[in-house]
């Protein structure tokens, strides 16, 4: 049996330590090996993507990213691995990890139960990524990209507006353009207070709105052009969302 | 047989009385030195003044003259009484609830008489009825706030204050409580020495959580506490927490409420700490100005973590047990100043024994 790779993303390096003794004391049991660890999330996606894991051990309260964001964002690799949450103490995620059968361990973590854990994550079904999202409270602070297998993370914060083609919703920040798989609904419900819808396949970044312009024409659709910081082409308003976008802007 | 009996039975009650006379400990004469109490009495006594003089007046014009006649004669006997009260507190407040009531009254009556009559025979106008009648005044008055200070002490402390107290007590997070004995478990086995020092520190600080909280403490004891808290988030979180102290050395033996400060560095780690990615760190000042005890605490401030739950919680927990201690007298602020979070607290200075 080829040992599990296990990754350990966590803050406390004593709690990195701990989880290491651990997977010593079962790995008679259950054969793995350590292939990285990461003290946060952002670590962690950069040690993914070089090295593939199997299992990650992954702590929720972290700072810059929590846990289950970074757990979100991982599922846009080809192979993503299973998740095991780590936490000390979490009402909330723990009730959420409980309706959505979501395996966990508590702090501190006893070795049998790491085994059990191990051994679930090796031959159980995956997390899905519609689960994670309802697991998780907080809207995300990144977006993740799958650019040719390789994971980018694109602060929503450097986001100017998001629009939905067929199947994707294309990404614009200043630089460049990426392409997510996501629905633009869900977009506008995770980050409702940072975008606005003006039309119906595109939110834009409420801070951004630079003014607004007649566009030229008498096209049914849209009379209104939306202009934003940083950004040179001109989002057309719909009717039906002028009133609200009008309402925002004058606020 | 039957008379043993009634002797056993008689000791029950009699020991049944007892018992209930030593739980009423909750009926007790106000502070007269805290200012709470002082600028109460005032209150009430010139409300008093101001009270009589609109029912004596015959019309608007003449409520000035009148309240200023009466205060003319209030004025002197309730300071010269606010002073004796206030060196007499503590003789006072060893005397049993009863006695201590009339012996106010007592202090009461005589000073009203006295100046009073200082007063007529300079103004050469004795008038003996009037002057009976403001010491009858004076007494009811006295007797009033002395129920008033007795009811309202009864609503803050006792069963309920207690109760209350014992329920603010400052609780550590659950949060703190696993990812400590966490990482103890952790350093058991590569280094056994620290993961000892580390239960201790633990065991201390649940003593100090357990214990019966409702007595002030010398600052000192406080301060060692929340440096042994601080040992233990320094073994989980290592470098990215640093601390600075800088105590007056005057202020060690302020008496404060128990776990003062504590939910306070505690809320500091986890708001200002715990979310940082880079090195954090904690200023805390503790110092004299005058007569009060003057407390700074200040950590870096991330917004965007302002959902954690906690926070005013503990603020709030820690206000109103100020309040139950000091009353008016002591205070706490919050702000948020540029990029960090600053807490002040100032309380009057009383000397540990």
């Amino acid at each position: 049996m080829t040992p599990l790779r296990v990754l350990i993303v966590d803050d406390e390096p004593p709690a990195r330590a701990r989880l290491r003794d651990l997977l010593d004391d079962c790995r008679a049991e259950v054969p793995n090996a350590i292939v990285g660890e990461a003290g946060n999330g952002l670590e962690g996606i950069d040690l993914l993507c070089s090295n593939p894991a199997d299992v990650a051990l992954v702590d929720i309260h972290m700072p810059g990213m929590s846990g289950i964001e970074f757990a979100r964002h991982i599922q846009v690799l080809e192979a993503p691995p299973a998740v095991v949450f780590v936490t000390a103490h979490d009402q909330y995620a723990v009730e959420a990890f409980e309706v959505n059968a979501v395996d966990y361990l508590l702090k501190p973590v006893r070795a049998s139960r790491m085994a059990a854990a191990l051994k679930k994550a090796a031959a159980g079904p995956r997390v899905t990524r519609d689960v994670l999202d309802r697991v998780d409270t907080q809207p995300r602070r990144f977006l993740s990209v799958n650019e040719r297998g390789r994971l980018t993370l694109v602060p929503l914060t450097d986001v100017l507006y998001l629009k939905a083609e067929l199947k994707y919703v294309t990404v614009r920040t200043r630089e460049r353009e990426h392409l997510i798989e996501e629905s633009l609904a869900r977009l506008e419900e995770e980050f409702g207070n940072l975008f606005i819808r003006i039309h119906r396949n595109c939110l834009v970044a409420r801070q951004l709105i630079r003014g607004f312009e007649r566009l030229d024409g008498d096209e049914a659709e849209a009379s209104w052009a939306v202009l934003l910081d940083g950004c040179k082409e001109k989002l057309p308003v719909s009717r039906r969302q002028w009133a609200q976008v009008k309402a925002l802007a004058k606020s | 047989m039957l008379l043993a009996g009634i002797l056993r039975l008689s000791a029950l009650a009699e020991h049944k009385a007892l018992s209930i006379r030593q739980n009423d400990r909750t009926d007790a004469l106000p502070d007269f030195r805290n200012l709470g109490v002082v600028a109460r009495i005032l209150l009430v006594v010139n409300g008093a003044a101001l009270a009589v003089a609109l029912v004596r007046a015959q019309g608007v014009a003449e409520i000035g003259t009148q309240f200023f006649d009466i205060v003319f004669w209030v004025e002197p006997a309730l300071s010269v009484i606010l002073a004796v009260l206030y060196a007499a507190s503590a003789l006072l407040a060893r005397l049993r609830f009863a006695a201590g009531f009339f012996c106010t009254l007592a202090i009461v009556a005589a000073l009203t008489l006295a100046m009073s009559a200082v007063q007529s025979f300079l103004g050469r106008t004795p008038d003996w009825s009037a002057l009976l009648y403001g010491v009858a005044l004076a007494i009811v008055l006295a007797a009033l706030l002395l129920e008033y200070f007795r009811v309202r002490g009864r609503a803050f402390s006792p069963a309920l204050a207690e109760a209350r107290l014992q329920a603010l007590q400052a609780r550590i997070r659950p949060h703190f409580l696993f990812n400590s004995l966490n990482a103890v478990l952790a350093i058991i086995r590569g280094n056994p020495r620290r993961a000892e020092g580390a239960l201790e520190d633990l065991a201390d600080l649940f003593r100090s959580l357990l214990a019966d909280n409702r007595q002030l403490i010398p600052m000192r004891e406080e301060i060692s506490l929340c440096r042994q808290y601080l040992n233990l988030e320094h073994l989980r979180l290592g470098e990215r927490l640093q601390v600075q102290w800088t105590i007056d050395p005057g202020a060690e033996d302020a008496l404060v409420p128990p776990m003062l400060l504590q939910p306070l560095v505690e809320n500091a780690v986890y708001h200002g700490i715990e979310p940082g990615l880079a090195v954090g760190a904690i200023e805390i000042r503790i110092g004299l100005a005058g007569d009060r005890v003057v407390v700074g605490l200040s950590n870096p401030y991330h917004p965007e973590h302002q959902h954690r739950q906690g926070n005013r919680m503990a603020l709030a927990n820690i206000r109103e047990r100020l309040q139950l201690h000091f009353d008016v007298e002591a205070k706490l602020d919050t702000g948020v100043d540029g990029e960090r979070y600053r807490i002040g607290m100032v309380m009057p200075y009383r000397k540990a024994p």
